[in-house]
């Protein structure tokens, strides 16, 4: 295994953690508000890194600049999603968490 | 690195299954949908794990596809979830929130 693939391996094992916290963020959080958070970082962050290691390995720059593409459309969507999701969760009614712990 | 990468796709495939606990608990429908956001990430990180695989170079295109189509489907619930509410807000005289 060369140096390169070390690097994309853990590149790659860093984004499934990303998205590992992401799942367990949005199965744990106390309300919707605090779940989005979670969930933004699986888009940004999860496959971001999944993407980095994956271009790095590709061995083509046509595959490589795609594979990014499919993350920048990602992370502009997520950007939008996120905040029409918390303002029709707002605009619903849904309460925002208090800090107490759920009953 | 094929066994990692099928590996990494399979870890994300358990995800999506751990995800859908919470469309069963809700407990509201904003709750229940943020997992179809969870789902098309996901999902999108599934098929280029699986297009680097030999011959899945196809498969890429089709995550490409799925990046850009996952925003319509937040924009149908945001129309069908707000719309409603808001338009009966508004002909009541009230400002709509947010």
């Amino acid at each position: 295994m060369s140096l390169l693939d070390g690097v994309a391996a853990a590149f790659m094992l860093a984004g499934a953690g990303f998205c590992l916290a992401g799942t367990v963020g949005v199965l744990r959080f106390p309300d919707v508000y605090c779940r989005l958070h979670a969930l933004t970082k699986v888009d940004n962050l999860g496959l971001g890194l999944v993407v980095v290691g994956l271009a790095l390995q590709s061995g083509s720059w046509a595959t490589a600049l795609k594979l990014l593409l499919v993350w920048l459309f990602v992370l502009v969507a997520s950007a939008f999603t996120c905040q029409l999701i918390a303002r029709a969760a707002l605009r619903r009614g849904t309460p925002a968490w208090s800090g107490r712990r759920e009953s | 690195m094929h066994e990692l990468r099928t590996g990494l796709a399979l870890f994300l495939l358990l995800n999506i299954l751990a995800g859908m606990v919470r469309v069963v608990r809700g407990p509201t429908l904003t709750d229940r949908f943020i997992v179809a956001q969870l789902f098309g990430t996901t999902g999108v990180g599934v098929l280029v794990l699986l297009a680097a695989n030999e011959g899945g170079a196809p498969l890429r295109d089709v995550a490409l596809i799925f990046a850009l189509l996952a925003p319509v489907t937040v924009v149908a619930f945001v129309r069908f979830a707000v719309g409603r509410d808001s338009e009966d807000a508004r002909a009541r005289g009230e400002e709509p929130r947010g």
